[in-house]
């Protein structure tokens, strides 16, 4: 498969993420989201009026309230009227639309964000509701039960078995002490079954948390940051829904993205991965047949942050972080979204040689 | 009036959301959810012979149409599965249970659903299983009420099957509810505290300094943090208004009567409200207007004319 070469040149020029929390009451979405804002606004130097177009990403369901994307554009100061767009998914999906936006040249930057305020609900069973609604959704399958069924899978098929798994749990909650955002830094003890074969340390946290990034085409790119990551290829791709015709110790559609992405032309240093179960990292690094000289969720990853509509949105950040701090060359970035890896989105991103 | 206090504890309420969403079944779901209700299980026949349990109208590999229906067996073999001790609201099982996906007898692709074991040591993937049909059906997936283990030798064939039944169902009804603790946030914890002892307070943009009644948090134009507090009112302007003549459901107000923006004195937005005290069809712009509370004195029940001369244009047309 010829992976897709943009035409234009787009980069992530600025990351910002709140820290993650397991509940906010005392902040609305827009008071959550605010600060991420004016963070990339202030890393670039921008005005909410120099922005050319505008993308968000999230769920009503999370919180229960309905339209909070209109309220949430408060804070990004939509009046007089700018060009926005949101995406009732990950924010990586946000990031995606805006990248074609700027590919375009229709815009010149972007100002993507989303956020994931699951406290007020039980977001095990508010997930159910994005489910086939004739053969699932009336079963109420949660999102660990459904994990757990591809991690039984894995384990019948020898692909991996529970002290591997508790590696990648221990692993990504230590290098997530050295992230000021996460929410559960440092080890913590595996636990009891959730689910099994899924122990409670094999499962994300639950939490609250937002993200934003800036986009920027060409030389504005280049004056609003000393190292782009420029986005070389992305893609994103999709399984059928039923679970029973997949694989599930498979993800044909992250291989397919990632072809398309252009992430096997060359290797990568560094692959931000939106595992919010230890199973799924085993998948994933499968399907992009990452080895060990690949550094792995520096961050964390999901298993230590997990606000929904935002993780996504994170890997590409934390990826793009590692860029702009020249701890990256090249860097894969993947989001997910839906059960047990359903839909796919792969990014390569690339700093130039030479500029730190 | 400006003051910055400390954050008082933020308002938290329950808030449940309930729909019962009605849900249309093409050709192939309604053969299939009409033969669980007659105890027959169906699949769907692809291009290339494969057999698809649950069956779907069109095939996930190639998009083309599919409507070969065949019969499958009620037995057939686990392929994942995973023990579930705390079953969650909603799920088939009220006991612990296991979520299995099942490949029955003749199909090609698995089913979820649960399987009713003793214990995760009663459960291996590759073991058979049996459809344990609900007592009472009535054409839907729960018409299985689970799986439970069972030896039989596998039935190999399909059978073919027309799909007809007597009395088909074309629809099922989805219902849901979703259980939340709703919290306003800062802005509005502040915004409904005030209300209670009769106040009305907005936030002031610290960039262009306009008022939000009620306030959210954020100047839409300005896109920072609004904090400074400021009363407004109580009394008010009508820039605007309209005469509704439609009894809402459950409303227990006479038609007709007045909605209007009223622009609180030292508000940059006008807010909504009822007019009352003043027959409906002399109320007019400019009119002003007072706070009529409400009897538990949370919320104003409604405005009334303060019987103040009428507010000229120019005093509020930048807030219509």
């Amino acid at each position: 498969m010829t992976p897709h070469r943009p035409d234009r040149e787009v980069a992530i020029v600025a990351f910002a993420q709140s820290d993650h929390r397991r509940r906010t009451d005392d902040l609305s979405e827009v008071e959550m989201v605010m600060p991420v804002l004016h963070e990339v606004l202030r890393q670039t130097g921008l005005k909410t009026s120099d922005i050319g177009f505008t993308c968000s990403g999230s769920s009503d369901y999370l919180a229960g309230r309905a339209f909070s994307f209109t309220m949430a554009l408060d804070g990004v100061g939509a009046w007089p009227p700018i060009s926005e767009s949101h995406v009732e998914t990950d924010g990586a999906w946000a990031l995606y639309e805006a990248w074609v936006k700027l590919l375009t040249g229709e815009a010149d930057t972007a100002l993507v964000y989303s956020y994931g305020k699951a406290s007020p609900g039980s977001v095990r069973d508010v997930l159910t509701r994005q489910l086939d609604p004739y053969y699932l959704a009336p079963l109420w399958p949660d999102s660990v039960a459904l994990a757990a069924l591809q991690a039984q899978a894995l384990l019948d098929a020898g692909a991996t078995d529970e002290p591997a798994l508790a590696a990648i749990a221990a692993r990504s909650r230590q290098d997530a002490a050295d992230n000021p955002h996460a929410q559960l830094p440092g080890a913590r003890p595996q636990g009891e079954y959730l689910v099994q074969p899924l122990r409670t340390g094999d499962c994300p946290p639950i939490g609250d948390g937002a993200a934003a990034v800036i986009l920027a085409a060409g030389d504005r790119a280049r004056e609003l940051c000393s190292r782009p990551a420029w986005i070389r290829g992305m893609d994103h791709r999709i399984e059928a829904h039923s679970l029973g015709v997949r694989d599930l110790t498979d993800s044909p559609s992250t291989r397919l993205a990632a072809e398309r992405a252009g992430a096997f032309e060359a290797p990568v240093d560094t692959a931000e991965l939106h595992a919010p179960f230890t199973s799924q990292e085993v998948v994933l690094r499968r399907a992009l047949d990452l080895d060990e000289s690949v550094r792995v969720n520096p961050s964390g990853g999901a298993l230590a942050a997990n606000p929904v509509m935002a993780a996504g949105l994170i890997r590409l950040g934390e990826a793009a972080a590692r860029i702009h701090r020249g701890d990256s060359d090249r860097a894969l970035a993947h989001a997910t979204s839906g059960p047990c890896l359903q839909q796919n989105l792969v990014a390569v991103l690339e700093g130039e040689p030479h500029v730190r | 009036m400006t003051a910055v206090t400390p954050p008082p504890e933020t308002l938290r309420a329950p808030l449940v959301v309930e729909f019962p969403f009605t849900r249309s079944l093409g050709p192939v779901q309604s053969a299939f959810l009409t033969g669980l209700r007659e105890r027959t299980v169906l699949g769907v026949r692809t291009g290339t012979g494969e057999v698809l349990v649950p069956p779907v109208e069109y095939d996930p590999a190639t998009a083309a149409e599919l409507r070969d229906l065949v019969e499958v067996g009620a037995t057939g073999t686990v392929t994942t599965w995973a023990w579930n001790h705390e079953p969650r609201p909603g799920q088939p099982l009220a006991t612990p249970f296991a979520w299995v996906l099942v490949r029955l007898d003749g199909a090609d692709t698995a089913l979820l659903h649960a399987l009713d074991a003793p214990g995760p040591h009663a459960v291996r993937t590759g073991m058979r299983v049996r459809v344990r049909w609900a007592d009472e059906r009535a054409g839907a997936i729960t018409d299985i009420a689970c799986f439970e283990p069972h030896d039989s030798d596998p039935v190999a064939e399909p059978r073919p099957h027309d799909g007809l039944f007597a009395d088909p169902v074309t629809g099922i009804v989805a219902p849901a509810r979703l259980d939340y603790t709703y919290s306003p946030g800062g802005a509005q914890t502040r915004y409904l505290r005030a209300l209670a002892e009769r106040r009305t307070v907005g936030e002031r943009c610290p960039s262009c300094s306009k008022v939000y009644v009620p306030p959210r948090g954020a100047c839409p134009t300005c896109g920072v943090a609004t904090t400074d507090q400021v009363e407004v009112g109580p009394r008010g302007t009508v820039t605007t208004y309209c005469i509704v003549n439609i009894k809402a459901k459950n409303l227990d107000i006479e038609v007709p009567y007045v909605y209007a923006h009223i622009a609180l004195d030292g508000a940059g937005l006008a807010l909504h409200g009822r007019i009352g005290g003043i027959p409906y069809d002399q109320v007019r712009m400019g009119l002003r207007v007072e706070p009529v509370w409400s009897d538990d004195g949370r919320y104003p029940d409604h405005y009334r004319p303060t019987g103040e001369p009428d507010a000229d244009y120019d005093t509020y047309k930048e807030l219509l």
